[in-house]
């Protein structure tokens, strides 16, 4: 498999490796954290099951494993969200006992969760100071507005103290985060999955500071579960398996992507898809100039045309927010057009009655599961009749008939592996693996002509991403239309036919995918134009393009 | 591990509180309930012992005065009749997470729809039964849905608060219904209305005492068939309709029905409008079969309130609301027996909480730990 963009763009490998040198092989500086024997039992799962950990000070160590695997349960327990059943937590040498985050930050223990706990509505400062004694009386933010200034010119954490959070980016809401854990005099940082929400350049700014931040003495461990990232940012490995290590402390320089997969999953990961040639047939979806505000009111999508047609995927890449969610919410009637058109076999489908489609052949798996895809409280039949409930046999007249629903939630259990005790279980209480199934079972069974997919895969782990791959690629066999909008770049290059790169709401190239083993000079060309460089300023060599 | 054995109480007990992760058998909510109001009971007796009584005499006087003998029981039922439909009312418009609160107004609007068929009047005093009721109910209906369709349409077009606005059109509602009863409507210039001509008013069971003498002085009337056919209807619409489904949908998270293509707005609208009708056949009910004349004080006495308690504590079930509000009217009536006369609305007040603080139960899963030993 070909290097990830996320790997070239991450800082370099040079300095990287100096600082890996220093903390682990010349001095072994004392344990900054020392984990041993923590059990942690929820209600039918061991989260963890006697794991032991270690960070030394001064490194970044990488905290691996699939969903569930136990990693954020044995974190919450260091930073004293959760209280293990059995176990000892030893911070410099010392054993403590946390029953509350407050006790695990006086320890010098301070985690950045992946939802950032701040105030939109208030000051950088004034959030950092937030739940802390000072100021005492007068709100004296002037003083501390320069203290917090300069702790940042410190760590390389660049915000303006005096900004508003909702104004910032997401990147900047997470050094908020990091100052609020260093104005606390955290030593030791806990990072859960901080690149999941930040677009490629935030994710080289953090790796520099994270770096920046161990050169001074600080530890850092990095909680995710993408393997490349490990490899460019961590000293060392400690990789996870439903609530046991399977590596602990493994220097990162010294063991393969592959490996850490399978130490992951228990076995060795296909990253690779079979897709087999196949002729696209006429146009499906024709997307005409189209342009279109975000929630802000600010316009996203500035005159973009594509089209899509039967039995190809087309990929659409881009860093988040650059316009790619707001565009499936246009062709799905779900955000006003202001301008241009989309169209469905020909009939408009933009600014109409989001009925329409759904009438008409379109399915639609949506970025959010939890709050667009999906009724939390509803029970899985309710939740996969919400397509078809208008149309017998689930609908009888104004009546629903609950027995045939029932049989066709039934019937997709099966068919789709969603493991759920009974159909009538409210779908809040499903894993995030088996949600999407409940979602892709629904959008799928409807025999769609025309499928828009975003972020299919996003935090789910390696064996439920194989199954939504297959199910995509099955779509395809059947000559439906298949739009994925995807940050994965190597998802969109596994399973697409050809890629969209956007930018700013604006269409920067169109690439043509020709197996699917990706060259060195494809990614990067990728990867300019997802930066805002429009495909003919690029100079490719051998690169098949088109359009 | 010596060390942290050591550190920590040996055996000491700990609660530790986790969310529940499957799904509690169906009996368990309905435990749990029962469980609540027994727990609440206990605490009155405690209260009513503070206070000098005796509580088991309380309770069972309580008992005796609400369901002792069959004429009691009638009482009760007469009282909580008006509240199964308020509480109906409640139930569908929370059930889609819109907080009308103003179940009350449109329960006066009702009885007002109702008064005016007769008193206007729009049908001669002469009418059979037959019409008369059944042109009462669609009236009450009616202007009960208009009152609740007013916050209804102005929540859906202009996102005005519909708590706020619920709420205010409870007090227009009011004093709309005393003009009419001090000015227009008025009998000799008391705050009442004429008394409705017999043909007017819902049938008793005491009216049918002639053929059978079991159902004398029973007071209940035919307004609980009102009640209970609405209870069915609604079970109906909102477990085995599509539009059921849609409210369904819409309340618990309203961005998936809009994907799924179903209008938030219109539906807004319908339900609020719904809502209303159904506290307005509540007023029809009351008006028509207790206090037999348009007159403010006895339909002002709170059952659009008491409905927003009974919608909750049944969990917006249908048939749930159906017994609570018989529970309700049984602490009316015994409200009126009891001295001190706050000791039933106390014991209301501490079921109440019980119950909500059951709910809790439900979400979460005790678990009771001693300290482990490695």
């Amino acid at each position: 498999m070909c290097t990830c963009f996320l790997v070239y763009l991450a800082t370099s490998p040079l300095e990287h490796a100096v600082t890996a040198n220093t903390t682990t092989d010349l001095q072994q500086p004392p344990l900054a954290v020392e984990m041993r024997g923590i059990v942690k039992r929820f209600p039918g799962v061991l989260a963890n099951d006697h794991v032991n950990f270690e960070l030394r000070a001064g490194e970044i160590h990488a905290l691996l494993g699939e969903n569930g695997a136990g990693k954020s349960t044995l974190m919450n327990i260091l930073a004293g969200l959760y209280k293990q059943d059995a176990g000892t937590i030893k911070v410099k040498g010392k054993t403590l006992e946390f029953s509350s985050p407050r006790d695990a930050i006086k320890a010098g223990i301070g985690m950045v969760h992946q939802h950032f706990m701040l105030v939109p509505s208030q000051t950088v400062t004034e959030n950092i100071l937030l739940g802390l004694d000072e100021p005492r009386f007068l709100m004296r933010l002037q003083e501390y507005d320069k203290k917090i200034a300069d702790l940042g010119d410190k760590y390389g954490l660049k915000v303006d103290p005096r900004t508003k959070i909702w104004q910032l980016s997401v990147g900047e809401q997470q050094r908020v985060e990091l100052l609020k854990m260093l104005y606390r005099g955290a030593d030791v940082l806990v990072m859960d999955e901080p690149t999941a929400v930040l677009a490629p350049q935030e994710i080289e700014g953090l790796f520099e500071t994270l770096h920046s931040m161990v050169a001074q003495g600080k530890s850092v461990i990095f909680i995710s579960h993408k393997l490349n990232e490990v490899a460019s940012i961590a000293d060392r490995v400690s990789v996870l398996r439903r609530g046991k290590v399977t590596a602990s402390g493994v220097p990162a320089k010294g063991v393969s992507r592959q490996e850490l997969a399978s130490m992951m999953v228990g076995r060795e990961v296909a990253l690779a898809v079979d897709k087999k040639p196949k002729t696209p047939g006429e146009i499906i979806l024709d997307v005409k100039d189209v342009h279109a505000e975000n929630d802000k009111g600010l316009p996203c999508l500035r005159g973009l045309s594509l089209h899509v047609r039967a039995g190809e995927i087309v990929g659409i890449a881009g860093v988040a927010g650059n316009g790619q969610v707001e565009l499936s919410q246009v062709i799905a009637g779900l955000r006003p057009c202001k301008k241009g058109q989309a169209l469905l076999n020909g009939k408009k489908v933009s600014n109409r009655d989001t009925r329409y489609g759904i009438e008409h052949g379109m399915s639609y798996v949506p970025e959010d599961r939890t709050h667009v895809g999906s009724s939390p409280n509803l029970s899985v039949t309710d939740n996969v009749i919400m397509k078809n409930y208008r149309k017998p046999p689930i609908s009888k007249g104004s009546m629903l008939d609950m027995s045939a629903a029932t049989k066709f939630a039934q019937e997709l259990k099966e068919a789709y592996d969603i493991i759920v005790p009974t159909v009538n279980t409210p779908v809040r209480l499903l894993s995030g693996g088996n949600l999407q199934r409940v979602i892709l079972a629904r959008e799928i069974s409807g025999h769609p002509n025309f499928m828009v997919a975003v972020q299919p895969t996003r935090g789910l782990d390696v064996g439920a991403i194989e199954g939504v791959h297959r199910l995509l690629l099955t779509q395809r066999e059947a000559d439906a239309a298949v739009l994925l909008i995807s940050e994965e770049l190597e998802e969109l290059i596994a399973l697409s036919d050809r890629i969209y790169v956007i930018y700013e709401g604006r269409m920067m190239g169109e690439i043509k995918v020709e197996g699917a083993e990706p060259d060195k000079t494809l990614m990067d060309a990728i990867g300019l134009m997802m930066t805002g460089t429009p495909l003919e300023q690029i100079h490719m060599e051998g690169a098949p393009t088109h359009g | 591990m010596a060390e942290w054995t050591a550190s920590k109480k040996r055996g000491a007990l700990r609660v530790q509180l986790e969310p529940r992760l499957d799904v509690p058998p169906a009996w368990f909510p309905v435990a749990v309930s029962l469980g609540a109001v027994f727990v609440a009971l206990i605490l009155g007796g405690i209260v009513i012992a503070f206070s000098g009584g005796n509580p088991f005499a309380t309770y069972a006087y309580i008992a005796r005065a609400s369901f002792g003998d069959i004429g009691v029981l009638s009482d009760t039922i007469v009282k909580a009749t008006p509240i199964i439909l308020t509480a109906l009312a409640c139930s569908i418009a929370f059930r889609m997470k819109l907080w009308n609160i103003g179940a009350e107004g449109q329960f006066i609007m009702g009885a007002w729809g109702a008064s005016a068929v007769v008193l206007a009047p729009l049908l001669p005093p002469e009418t059979t039964r037959w019409l008369f009721i059944p042109a009462m109910a669609l009236a009450g209906f009616g202007m009960g849905g208009v009152w609740g369709l007013i916050p209804g349409y102005l929540k859906a077009k202009f996102n005005v608060n519909e708590i706020i606005s619920s709420l205010m059109l409870n007090y227009i509602a009011v004093s709309w219904v005393n003009y009419w009863v001090f000015g227009v409507w008025s009998e000799g210039g008391f705050q009442m209305s004429p008394k409705f001509p017999t043909n007017a008013s819902l049938p008793r069971l005491s009216d049918y005492a002639e053929t059978i003498p079991f159902f004398r002085g029973l007071t209940t009337h035919a307004g609980l068939i009102f009640g209970i056919l609405a209870a069915i209807a609604l079970w109906f619409i909102v477990y085995r309709s599509r539009w059921g489904y849609e409210i369904r949908l819409i309340g618990d998270n309203p961005r998936a029905a809009k994907y799924a293509g179903i209008n938030i707005v219109r539906n807004t609208i319908l339900v609020m409008a719904l809502s209303g009708a159904l506290a307005g056949l509540g007023g029809v009910s009351e008006v028509a079969g207790v206090v037999r004349r348009l007159q403010t004080a006895p339909l002002n006495a709170g059952y659009g309130f008491t409905g927003i308690i009974v919608a909750w504590l049944a969990k917006l079930h249908p048939l749930a609301i159906i017994l609570v509000s018989i529970l309700f009217g049984a602490l009316i009536l015994a409200g009126r027996e009891i001295q001190p006369s706050g000791i039933p609305k106390m014991i209301q007040g501490i079921i109440l909480v019980c119950l909500i603080a059951s709910d809790f139960l439900l979400r979460y899963r005790l678990r009771f730990t001693r300290g482990e030993v490695e």
